[in-house]
């Protein structure tokens, strides 16, 4: 049991984690990394969204019927999105300005919507917010790795002081749309050469519970 | 005039939805590879954004603002799009089946795509829209930024298939830098809509 509880923990920072593995959420992924600071902002607001909506939807698993779960799960989750957004208005009105519409969009993040379906809506409520709590943690390690690597190469700095200033000239075009892209398939393709290679189930398992599973990519392989 | 040519501009070219505001990138990623699914899910896009356009601008302006419930934007917006694609869906399936054949298997994609959202809650934040046409107009420009940004990367993807790509890079990360790619070449409009009119 006590396994059980740690692996669930430590199952969405490395093995199955959503940005790098899974390859959900790239909107805010590839949009607001272009420095560290905003990068922890987005994760952390996501990680609250995603614990409070796992343990609410796991609670409610019993009560709400087959038919109109994802609309009532992307009820639950546009509720908490909306406090976190108010919340972040009142503490931070900076990092508001910096995630701008991105911050209402972790409604439509596949990541949480993943996660009730394929986790919260089976499980328990302690092990739905382990859950939620890890995928938040890979997902905020996921994408403070980018905006290190953005902010670092485009502008010097790292979380906004100076680091590289005067030994390298700072590259703006990877503060630049195409600089998210390619930072971020540079990492894809990392995380694929360092992970195993054989387990081709986890790499699915993600969007099982995403509607676009059948069209979309990842029935071709995810990093494969 | 001029502010539907900036309108027009911005929303294709310049701040296109999905290489300059990161928008819609899961669709984008997943369903270019071939140019008739591409070109499908597009205009399955574009028309269900300006639908939701015409739905939540209005209910944005004279309900939630004059009452103070703004906050509810989020909320409320997702909502009225989940119900307005079930709505749509069953009306074409009732009223025009070809066209429920042609564009049925994209709407049920389209609740959970940012970029309808996105474009829904943009328009209270450009400055250049500021009437409910205006509104209307820039939820088309932004579909049609989406369609072109599709149909370009369905051509990209389909050199792809011919190349010779180091094991590592195959897939997603090869697609990736392609798409890093094509964003490059759109940031050449850069400045185009307000360089245009001085």
């Amino acid at each position: 049991m006590k396994n059980e509880t740690l692996s669930t923990l430590t199952n969405g920072i490395l093995k199955e984690n959503p940005v790098l593995r899974l390859v959900l959420g790239t909107c805010p992924t590839l949009a607001i990394t272009t420095s560290a600071t905003n990068a922890i902002g987005m994760g952390v607001a996501a990680t609250l969204v995603l614990i409070c909506s796992n343990v609410v939807i796991s609670a409610l698993r019993k009560v709400i019927s087959d038919q109109v779960r994802i609309p009532a799960y992307i009820t639950i989750i546009a509720g908490f999105v909306t406090i976190v957004q108010m919340v972040v208005k009142a503490l931070s009105p900076a990092l508001d300005a910096a995630l701008g519409i991105y911050l209402p969009l972790i409604v439509v993040n596949c990541i949480i919507l993943g996660r009730a379906e394929m986790f919260a809506s089976k499980n328990g409520v302690v092990l739905s917010a382990l859950d939620g709590l890890g995928m938040g943690i890979g997902f905020t390690l996921a994408l403070l790795l980018m905006g290190c690597i953005r902010e670092l190469l485009g502008a010097g700095t790292l979380f906004g002081f100076p680091i590289t200033a005067g030994l390298i000239e700072p590259m703006t075009i990877m503060l630049l749309p195409p600089g998210g892209f390619f930072v971020f398939g540079i990492l894809v393709a990392l995380a694929g050469l360092t992970g195993k290679r054989k387990k081709q189930g986890s790499n699915t398992s993600g969007c099982a519970s995403c509607p676009a599973g059948e069209l979309c990519g990842k029935s071709e392989g995810g990093t494969e | 005039m001029q502010m539907v040519i900036t309108i027009l501009i911005s929303g294709i070219l310049t701040d296109n939805f999905v290489l300059a505001k990161f928008l819609g990138i899961c669709p984008f990623l997943g369903v270019s590879k071939k140019l008739d699914t591409a070109v499908g899910m597009s205009v399955a896009v574009t028309f269900v954004m300006v639908l939701a356009t015409l739905v939540t601008y209005p209910l944005y302006k004279y309900v939630l603002l004059p009452k103070s419930l703004d906050y509810l934007q989020t909320i409320l917006f997702i909502l009225v799009i989940a119900g307005l694609v079930q709505l749509v869906e069953v009306v074409l399936k009732r009223f025009i089946p070809p066209l429920h054949r042609a564009l049925g298997i994209y709407l049920p994609l389209i609740t959970t795509n940012c970029a309808v959202l996105g474009v829904t809650l943009l328009h209270f934040t450009n400055a250049n829209v500021s009437t409910f046409p205006l509104a209307l107009l820039n939820a088309l420009a932004g579909g049609l930024g989406f369609l072109l940004a599709m149909v370009i990367f369905a051509g990209v993807r389909g050199r792809l298939e011919t190349c010779d790509i180091p094991k590592a890079l195959q897939g997603l990360p090869i697609t990736l830098i392609a798409a890093a790619l094509t964003s490059l070449s759109f940031l050449g409009f850069a400045g185009l809509a307000d360089g245009l009119f001085g």
